[in-house]
């Protein structure tokens, strides 16, 4: 039952990723330049969270 | 050739008119006062239908707002008002427009798209940010609603009530609101405990707080004795903080389709939000009142250590407070705990209304019911590290918080999808502006939560 759970899980990613596959907003200079200062926060933000981590476990 | 007949109109010559005052005949006299009567009967029916109409859209806004003063929310304001007094209630002030602005965008945009903000940021963005956004939101979610049931074990924990009756209690609750079938008996039900929330306005009125000095502070900005300390910073961070989560996005845009909101009612969804804003920023503002009064100076940790003290000083004040904390909390819980399902139902597919019974939409609620399950057991849990589940709500948020609001702009701004609806210039700019406000703000509140040393 858990396995077959998982199964059905996994497809049901798997179908999700494949509609939303590609972005439908238009991809203006504006999206592109939000989208990827996004990705550098976060990189950043995630660069913080485990160099806390790290002295927390020093 | 025959004659056509037509029909002539039968003219009858008006009778002569009676004499009457001021050279007018009584007859146009008593015209005149109906046609003023039928006048104003006619307004009077048009007002109470665009009361009742709004009435009727009247709903996410409100709850929303009222929910953001959630056990965090209250225990911040608590907080303020205890360290400063009155002298940051003109900023709390200025907060109230801060979260109009942003909410108002997810009405406009659940009311157009018919999409809750988890499907949007899929379908416009893709899978990445889709599930980045939906994680994250589900552990915020998850992470915030702990820190609700410690607010309302807290709460219920000043009379003596167990922790495990205080959880059963809640559980039941926010079960049964939910069971019924229909959203707008939902709505309502959350209704009654937003009026409930404002138990912090008669609270303070009981109390006598010195009028000239909360005018004062309510309308002249000013800094606290001492200046712009890295203690003030840490406050004014909280407090922006707690006015802006991101499960408040995903709530009312899901809320507005499940409501199924047209276009048509967007404008009464703003007046809703704006109603909901204000009553925002007057609990704050009382919740500050309450405790510049009577604790000040002290330090607060937190909002049921407060209520103890007002026991301690006036039974029936801490009973308020206690009582406003409780339902704080659970306002705060029903909205996220929704928040999470609407999102996962959204983008899994499901049957995922309020509308729809239990049968309909099995996996909805018992992904609801998981949600409280989970978070009411860690509070259950014999020395669960409560006070580090807090710091990471602060932490997490700010990994979501950014994102939502970008997407939400960036949304907005789609003409395709927003049409007629998209932002206009000011909006742009005020939108902006307050975004990227928050985004600085919150991310510094994030790392000194993570360095506290860091603004020393």
């Amino acid at each position: 039952m858990i396995p077959e759970f998982f199964k059905n899980t996994v497809s049901t990613v798997r179908s999700i990723n494949q509609k939303y596959a590609k972005p439908q907003i238009k991809m203006t200079p504006m999206v592109k330049f939000s989208l990827l200062s996004l990705r550098l926060y976060l990189i950043f933000l995630v660069g913080i969270l485990i160099y806390r981590f790290i002295t927390m476990l020093r | 050739m025959e004659k056509e007949f037509t029909a002539q109109p039968v003219v009858e010559s008006a009778p002569a008119p009676f004499p009457g005052v001021n050279g007018k005949s009584r007859t146009s006299q008593r015209d005149a006062s109906m046609n003023a009567l039928s006048k104003l009967y006619y307004r009077y029916k048009k007002i109470l239908k665009v009361i009742r109409l709004f009435l009727i859209i009247a709903g996410p806004g409100i709850i929303v707002m009222v929910a953001d003063n959630d056990a965090g929310g209250i225990t911040t304001y608590t907080a303020t008002g205890a360290k400063y007094g009155f002298r940051l209630i003109w900023f709390l002030i200025l907060l109230g427009p801060v979260a109009y602005y942003v909410q108002e965008m997810t009405v406009r945009l659940g009311a157009v798209t018919k999409r809750g903000h988890a499907e949007a940021i899929f379908h416009a963005f893709g899978s990445f940010w889709g599930w980045f956004s939906l994680l994250d939101l589900v552990l915020l979610n998850w992470l915030t609603m702990i820190t609700e049931f410690i607010g309302m074990t807290a709460a219920l924990g000043i009379f003596g009530v167990p922790r495990v009756l205080t959880v059963l209690m809640a559980s039941v609750l926010m079960g049964t609101m939910v069971i019924q079938g229909r959203y707008w008996t939902w709505e309502k039900a959350a209704m009654v405990f937003c009026v409930l929330n404002l138990i912090y306005i008669p609270a303070a009125f009981m109390i006598n707080p010195p009028i000239s000095q909360v005018l004062r502070g309510c309308l002249i900005p000013q800094i606290p004795p001492g200046g712009f300390t890295n203690e003030l910073f840490f406050f004014v961070m909280a407090n922006i903080g707690t006015t802006i989560a991101p499960w408040m996005i995903f709530f009312q845009q899901s809320a507005v389709v499940d409501k199924s909101l047209q276009e048509k009612d967007i404008t009464g969804g703003k007046v809703d939000t704006a109603i909901g804003a204000f009553f925002t920023v007057a609990v704050a503002a009382f919740c500050v009142i309450l405790t510049g009064t009577l604790l000040p100076g002290q330090n607060i940790y937190d909002a049921a250590s407060a209520a103890a003290k007002f026991m301690g000083i006036n039974k029936q004040l801490g009973t308020f407070l206690a009582i406003g904390l409780f339902d704080a909390g659970f306002l705060g819980a029903i909205c996220i705990s929704l928040a999470s399902s609407w999102a996962f139902g959204e983008v899994f597919g499901w049957a995922h209304s309020l509308n729809n019974k239990v049968k309909e939409a099995p996996w909805f609620y018992a992904y609801y019911f998981f949600g409280i399950f989970l978070a009411g057991t860690v509070v259950l849990i014999p020395h669960a590290p409560l006070v580090l589940i807090t710091l990471f709500v602060q932490v997490i948020a700010v990994t979501l918080l950014p994102a939502a609001l970008v997407f939400l702009i960036l949304l907005l701004n789609n003409e395709e999808t927003m049409g007629r609806y998209k932002n206009t210039l000011f909006q742009n700019i005020a939108n902006i502006t307050i975004v990227t406000l928050i985004i600085i703000v919150s991310t510094l509140y994030g790392i000194s939560a993570l360095f506290p040393n860091i603004l020393k």
